[in-house]
């Protein structure tokens, strides 16, 4: 569950606040809006990547802002589920340790038998002992989804994940974070400006 | 997958620039540690040379080099002394013992020494084969002279004037080898060991002495200095040095005063003159370690540029590890782990080549006994150093990932 009350980010010295919004446990949502306007920012306060200026914002029962700098790494590695534009896996390791070292970095015990359930339903488990460079753009960005779920996150964060995929991996990765969601009851939040997407959810908050 | 294997892939995924500081970094520390080695070896091979000679005396001239030409036989003597001066001074109360040495000879290379058997006994020499060198014209031989020239008992051996190869040959007088002495890792392993009376009779033929019976003279005995001579060759004969051990400690400030001041003779004090030595060799030694410390410099920079580099590269990478869930703390072990992986690598690396080098130079050079598998203490600090450089060279990038806004990062993505 996330919600949003009198939220405001500071900018330089600009404050920008964000119109309150409330997203329910288990729904599937999205922000939209054209580039620049503070949908990624949005999602990063969300994801505690940084901090707000003033305003409530509690995700999963927390209020981020009481939170540490180690302890927000500590509660995103346990709570939350980040999938970005770009999959920026771990070069140097494969397919199978890049989801290993998200359940580690998670506090999660190694398992395997995980990874290789996740790896089959993302459909690219054949993949699975390739370095990352070995991969294309929609067989990464579908390792990086593996990447956000390994850990059963309560909350799975999207940004712009479609935006530099061709038509038919974009529906796919769609239909992916959605699934994924939905087999972890994780609450799902896609920021994008991409058209083709608009129309898929239901809550949506246009900045 | 913890943090160590983690480094590890890193370090192996960039091949090429891992190498080259690994490279870098190890011949700098081959550089170092062999420095060290030789060192101690050195400092080794000169109180195991000097062992039991409390001063060397000889004909006037550079004490350096009669210590040189007298223990460690890599110069030439200085001169001769008449056997009357030596036995005057080994009157002396304050000389325990000591050795007559006769050089000026050699063959194929290979000193000839007249001497008796006091010497070998000084560096704990024993027989592998045959008996000592106990009448004239006979000869005892050093471990490395047999097995290099490949000389047997009853060989003669046709001694040349002078120390180097290719002297004028004293062909009527050749030596019987009746032993051959077992290794001892000392310079004696280089010898040929005959009596002294030996290299006279070698060299009366040569000086168109005339030869006369000496049995129809009066014969004298140089206690000290364990020769039976006859008058005769007493007043006429020479010896190179004296080997002198001596009776008290206060000998030591007594006896070269006396020496050096009253007598034609040259005193030189073995301690002294090898820590002269150390001072002349030590400033080419100051010059190689200071290369050898820039290079370790040089590879701590490259440690450094390949480190930068690749976090350049995994900026994102390493703030996605942050975003799930990696703490500040656990990058910069991470990065911190990669320079010292390098460079930990690298001193492997340099021991094993220093080590190796050493073992190869002294199996392939006949002069050096040694092994080549030996440590030091100081190679501990070489260790230790080596890690700090790591650390130092790693702390500044890890420092610059840990200041680094992730979000800020990640947004640029």
């Amino acid at each position: 569950m996330v919600q949003i009350e009198k939220l405001k980010h500071a900018y330089g010295k600009t404050l920008i606040g964000y119109p309150d919004w409330k997203v329910g446990q288990g729904d599937h949502a999205m922000i939209v809006g054209n580039s620049g306007c503070g949908k990624t920012t949005l999602l990063h306060l969300i994801a505690g990547l940084m901090k707000s200026a003033s305003g409530e914002l509690v995700v999963e029962g927390k209020n981020l802002a009481k939170l540490s700098t180690s302890g927000l790494d500590r509660f995103r590695g346990e709570n939350i589920g980040i999938v970005f534009q770009r999959p920026h896996l771990v070069r140097a390791l494969t397919v199978v340790e890049n989801l290993i070292l998200a359940q580690q970095l998670g506090r999660r015990k190694k398992n395997l038998t995980k990874v290789n359930h996740i790896l089959g339903t993302l459909e690219i488990e054949a993949l699975k002992k390739r370095k990352v460079y070995q991969l294309s753009q929609g067989q990464a960005q579908r390792v990086s989804i593996g990447r956000a779920v390994v850990n059963e996150p309560k909350l799975l964060l999207a940004d712009e994940p479609t935006a530099s995929l061709d038509d038919r991996n974009c529906e796919r990765v769609i239909k992916l974070l959605k699934s994924q969601a939905e087999m972890n009851k994780a609450t799902l939040i896609v920021a994008t400006h991409d058209q083709r997407v608009k129309n898929e959810f239901a809550n949506r908050l246009s900045l | 997958m913890n943090l160590i294997q983690l480094s590890l892939k890193n370090v192996l995924d960039k091949p090429l620039s891992s190498l080259l500081s690994v490279l870098l970094f190890g011949f700098g520390v081959s550089i170092i540690v062999s420095i060290l080695l030789v060192g101690s070896f050195l400092k080794n091979e000169v109180t195991k040379n000097a062992q039991g000679i409390d001063l060397v005396v000889g004909a006037k001239g550079s004490p350096l080099q009669i210590i040189l030409a007298s223990i460690f036989h890599i110069d030439f003597p200085t001169g001769n002394i008449s056997l009357e001066d030596a036995d005057d001074l080994t009157k002396n109360r304050l000389v325990a013992s000591a050795i007559p040495l006769s050089l000026g000879d050699s063959y194929q290379g290979y000193r000839i020494v007249g001497t008796t058997k006091q010497y070998p006994l000084l560096y704990q020499a024993s027989l592998e084969e045959g008996r000592w060198f106990d009448e004239n014209m006979v000869a005892t031989i050093g471990a490395s002279v047999a097995k290099e020239l490949n000389i047997k008992l009853g060989d003669e051996l046709q001694s040349a004037h002078g120390l180097a190869e290719g002297g004028e040959e004293h062909e009527d007088y050749p030596f019987r080898v009746v032993g051959i002495m077992k290794a001892t890792g000392s310079a004696i392993d280089q010898l040929i060991l005959v009596s002294v009376a030996s290299v006279w009779e070698v060299h009366s033929g040569h000086e168109e002495h005339e030869h006369e019976d000496e049995s129809l003279h009066d014969m004298v005995n140089l206690e000290k200095l364990g020769l039976t001579v006859s008058l005769e060759q007493l007043e006429n004969e020479d010896i190179t040095s004296l080997l002198i051990t001596y009776r008290s400690p206060m000998a030591a400030v007594q006896l070269p005063r006396i020496v050096n001041e009253t007598s034609n003779l040259q005193a030189a004090s073995p301690p002294f003159e090898t820590a002269r030595l150390f001072n002349i060799i030590g400033i080419g030694v100051d010059v190689v370690t200071i290369l050898g410390i820039i290079i370790v410099i040089l590879s701590a920079t490259s440690v450094f540029i390949a480190l930068f580099n690749s976090l350049k590269e995994r900026k994102y990478e390493l703030a996605i590890m942050r975003s799930m869930g990696a703490s500040q703390r656990k990058i910069v072990i991470l990065i911190i782990s990669e320079g010292i992986l390098l460079t930990f690598i690298g001193t492997i690396f340099g021991f094993g080549l220093a080590h190796f080098g050493f073992a190869v130079l002294s199996s392939s050079l006949e002069q050096i006994q040694a092994e080549g598998i030996f440590f030091i203490y100081e190679e501990f600090y070489v260790v230790l150093g080596s890690w700090v450089i790591g650390i130092l060279a790693s702390v500044v990038p890890a420092l610059l990932t840990y200041r680094s806004d992730i979000s800020e990062t990640l947004s640029k993505a």
